[in-house]
């Protein structure tokens, strides 16, 4: 318990006071200047973006790793944790080696917005699919038969009865992906270029505030990550509520 | 390997009966398949943005690191710096692994066999080092442990032990983001086995050191394995965090992923990819063996 | 004949799930398809149902050819074992929800939802979860789920098998009442023959993919036509080669022309009913030609009433004679009997 409030409880506390002692005014001076406060605003935006790819895509990587067979599926499936093995700093080595100004593929975003958008879409790659493929495998088969026989076709029972059953996980990978999405650093070290008010997120404004020792005011940024942070966690503790009051 | 690293509010599904009947089971019927195209289209899709995403620029960085043939990669390993930097990745990730091994075996323990207040935002709170960015963590370290003005650092500077900007913040660093990944294996499986084995081990007149050691820590065996696996993979590859707290001096407290960054903008693009190769292809053994354990622990 | 199945074969890679099935299953009445695990009587309820397709033979219903049609369109009703509960909606919603497919006007939905709520009695349940039931009450949440659409015939697949032995009983009398009200065409899948045998009007006996036999309970359980019959539908035990009913054996303490002399080994009462292991002679001279001589010491399975017992004054360690009840069936042993009666009782 001890060793649990020193390493993590008392830091993350002191972040929270660090950002207060310039009152509320200096905390909401910090936060409204134009580039954290641009830095924010892209930070949200991509991330609610990436949130929403993730979503469409997971939902169908989910399932098409459990409904569909075909060779290779199983490469798949390891692959899609790579992002999750991978060291951050490395993902955005990955990433630039395709998309920056040696890619192979003529394609070169290095620096600018839609590289911010690539790192976090790979960084949070596999948090809807495993939320959601789990739950998908133990669908029970009895229930979209059920909704067959009943006269349902295939698109109105994946409306009406599978989406609605999948809803809680994909919240869950959801929320998972934009808490990560907000708080990415190490990808986009290399691949975004930090360009303030152009590729410049909110992790990248709390370390330039470090180094030049500003301490409340990169408090003042990370206490707002850190409110999402405990914020996507309530989330999670709800949405488990709900899923077990719906279950068995 | 994914799904483990994900806070426990992640819906789980509920067990469903299995189905008797032989030769229907795990098999479709035709009916409720979905048409030919929307397979197809499905595959296309989701293989394509998987392989552009992930699978083509990964397999880049393998090429990249060989590209100036394997003399290149032998001076890029033998340069005095990345020399350096691997060794101390190597001693924090052995520290940080092996405090989470034993700080989260015994709070896994604490979590699932004893009543206390508080119990419930404790669990809730192990998983704060999840969803929190490294940055923040770093921060949150710096401002409590640096000698000049932190709470706890300047009394610690005061008797000769200096954290911040040393091996043991980093340490801290990477313990920090990695502390919830043997909690998190471990207790499930404490949960399933429940006490009653352990009861029985006391009522026979074992003690606790041997009633842990003869009957718990063999049934949690390979779920702390998994946990320290999953440690590894996350303690090599701390970069925000341990950026922060390391204070980044070169051949002093310059960590492997440190080195990529500073290589790669030095323009030393070989050594940048050598190293960050080295560090893919941990993570990828990390995956391979956690792929591996993971049958062997449920059949 | 409601429901017409011709010459259908399902294969499951190497298991042959049925093999050339043909039955026709009677207008308002309550079916039951009976047999053992994997012997192919679900398969055959869901290929009726359009829930898998057949390899080969056809499958009618109510005289439309149905063998192509998708589940959507047979307008059948379904209840699966495991109740298949649509878990995030409420009971209501539930019971109407293949008259919102069906694009049935609100009022006309919510008074048909009422009606069949009435008729499962769970009105008061209408707005809870389906988590929030007990099993039995989702099922018969379930069964007016089913039932709402108006379904030309209702299959039932093992619809008590996840209940318990209480709740299962009372509800198949209630199944039995239900169906008696609303006489829809209705097949259940049972592996229980007591559940089969008290319900049905009428018993299909599957076994290995192929149709044992069809008939009335009384038919088949006093004319089973093979071994197999006889053996699933009740107790059987062996008396000089072939197969009779416990309870179809005579038992008297002295020597009876025909009998065999045998012991009573062990003796245990349940309830109103005696059950004895009597162990046959081997040396015994009296045996009737009719019964081949036991050749080592066999024992026979006997249940008489407690009546008889006490009037017998039976106790364990006494010599009695055992023989066939007069006119009682009995089977000849592993001699099977030429598969009869493939459509049509």
């Amino acid at each position: 318990m001890t060793w649990f409030s020193l390493l993590v409880l008392i830091p993350l506390a002191a972040v929270v006071l660090t950002a207060s002692t310039n009152g509320w005014d200096g905390f909401w001076t910090t936060v409204s200047s134009s580039q954290t406060a641009s830095a924010l605003r892209l930070t949200v935006l991509e991330a609610i973006g990436v949130t929403v790819l993730n979503v469409v895509m997971g939902t169908a990587l989910a399932w098409v790793l459990v409904r569909d067979r075909f060779w290779g599926k199983r490469v798949l499936d390891v692959v899609i944790d790579v992002p999750f093995a991978l060291p951050t700093i490395v993902a955005g080595l990955v990433l630039l080696s395709l998309y920056g100004d040696q890619s192979p593929l003529g394609i070169d975003v290095a620096n600018t917005r839609i590289a911010v958008f690539l790192a976090l879409a790979f960084v949070t790659l596999p948090f809807v699919v495993r939320t959601v493929q789990p739950v998908l495998e133990s669908l029970e088969r009895d229930v979209e038969e059920a909704a067959a026989s009943l006269g349902a076709s295939r698109a109105t029972t994946f409306r009406r009865i599978i989406l609605p059953s999948l809803a809680p996980a994909i919240t869950a990978g959801a929320a998972l992906s934009f808490a990560r999405a907000i708080s990415e650093y190490g990808s986009l070290v290399l691949l975004s270029g930090n360009l303030p008010n152009r590729t410049e997120v909110a992790s990248v404004r709390v370390l330039s505030y470090i180094e030049n020792g500003n301490e409340a005011a990169a408090a003042s940024v990370a206490a707002i990550l850190l409110v999402v942070a405990l914020l996507v966690i309530v989330l999670l503790d709800l949405i488990q509520r709900r899923v077990a009051r719906r279950g068995e | 390997m994914a799904s483990d690293l994900l806070p426990p509010g992640a819906p789980v599904a509920p067990e469903t009966a299995g189905d008797t009947t032989p030769g229907r089971r795990g098999r479709r019927p035709d009916r409720l398949r979905e048409p030919w195209a929307v397979r197809w289209l499905l595959r296309v899709v989701t293989v394509g943005y998987v392989f552009f995403l992930v699978a083509w620029p990964t397999s880049l960085v393998f090429r990249n690191a060989f590209a100036d043939g394997s003399q290149a990669v032998v001076d890029a390993l033998s340069d005095e710096s990345v020399r350096l930097a691997l060794q101390l990745t190597a001693e924090i990730t052995v520290w940080s692994v092996l405090i989470n091994l034993v700080f989260g075996v015994t709070i896994a323990m604490l979590l699932v066999r004893y009543r206390f207040p508080g119990k419930r935002l404790l669990s809730a709170l192990i998983d704060v080092p999840l969803s929190v960015s490294p940055v923040v963590v770093g921060l949150s370290l710096l401002l409590v442990y640096n000698g000049r003005d932190g709470l706890f650092g300047r009394t610690l500077e005061n008797i000769g032990i200096q954290i911040i900007f040393s091996a043991p913040g980093m340490v801290m660093a990477t313990t920090f983001v990695a502390l919830p990944l043997v909690i998190r294996e471990v207790v499930p499986v404490l949960q399933e086995i429940g006490d009653e084995q352990e009861q029985a081990a006391r009522s026979l007149g074992a003690n606790a050191p041997q009633t842990f050691r003869r009957i718990t820590l063999p049934a949690i065996k390979w779920a702390v394995v998994y946990g320290v696996v999953l440690s590894l993979a996350r303690s090599l590859g701390e970069f925000g965090a341990v950026k922060i707290v390391s204070g980044n001096i070169v051949n002093q407290s310059q960590t492997a992923t440190l080195v990529v960054e500073q290589k790669y903008q030095n323009f030393e693009q070989t050594s940048a990819y050598v190293v960050a190769a080295l560090l893919a292809a941990a993570a990828m053994v990390c995956l391979v063996v956690v792929a591996l354990l993971r049958p062997k622990e449920t059949s | 004949m409601s429901i017409n199945v011709s010459g259908v074969t399902k294969k499951f890679g190497d298991f042959v799930a049925l093999d050339d099935v043909s039955v026709d299953l009677p207008t308002g009445q309550l079916t039951a398809l009976l047999g053992p695990s994997g012997g192919g009587k679900s398969t055959l309820l869901r290929i009726i149902a359009g829930l898998e397709s057949a390899d080969s033979g056809t499958v009618t219903i109510e005289g439309n050819e149905a063998t192509h049609l998708p589940p959507q369109k047979r307008n059948v009703g379904f209840v699966f074992q495991h109740y298949a509960a649509f878990k995030h909606m409420s009971v209501a919603k539930n019971v109407a929800f293949g008259l919102e497919i069906r694009k049935r006007p609100k009022d006309e939905t919510a008074r048909r939802v009422h009606e069949l709520l009435e008729l499962v009695h769970l009105s008061q349940f209408a707005h809870r979860l389906p988590a929030q039931l007990s099993g039995g009450q989702r099922q018969r949440m379930a069964l007016a789920r089913a039932l709402a659409v108006e379904p030309t015939v209702l299959l039932l697949d093992e619809p008590f098998g996840a209940l318990d032995a209480k709740v299962r009983k009372e509800l198949r009398e209630w199944l039995r009442r239900l169906h008696d009200e609303v006489a829809v065409t209705t097949v259940f899948v049972t592996h229980d023959q007591e559940e089969a045998l008290e319900v049905a009007d009428e018993i299909v006996v599957i076994n290995d993919g192929r149709i044992e036999q069809v008939g009335t309970p009384d038919q088949l359980y006093d004319e089973p036509a093979n071994d197999f019959v006889m053996s699933f539908l009740g107790p059987v035990t062996r008396l000089g080669g072939s197969l009779v009913r416990p309870h179809d054996i005579d038992v008297s303490t002295t020597e009876e022309p025909g009998a065999v002399r045998g012991t009573v080994q062990r003796m245990l009462r349940v309830g109103f009913e005696v059950r004895l292991t009597v162990a046959l002679e081997p040396d015994h001279a009296g045996a009737a030609a009719s019964l081949s001589a036991p050749t080592e010491r066999e024992t026979v399975e006997v249940t008489v009433t407690r009546a008889t017992q006490r009037h017998l004054h039976l106790e364990e360690g006494q010599q009695v004679w055992v023989a066939h009840t007069e006119g009682a069936r009995a089977v000849p042993e592993r001699a099977v009997l030429p598969t009869p009666l493939a459509s049509g009782a």
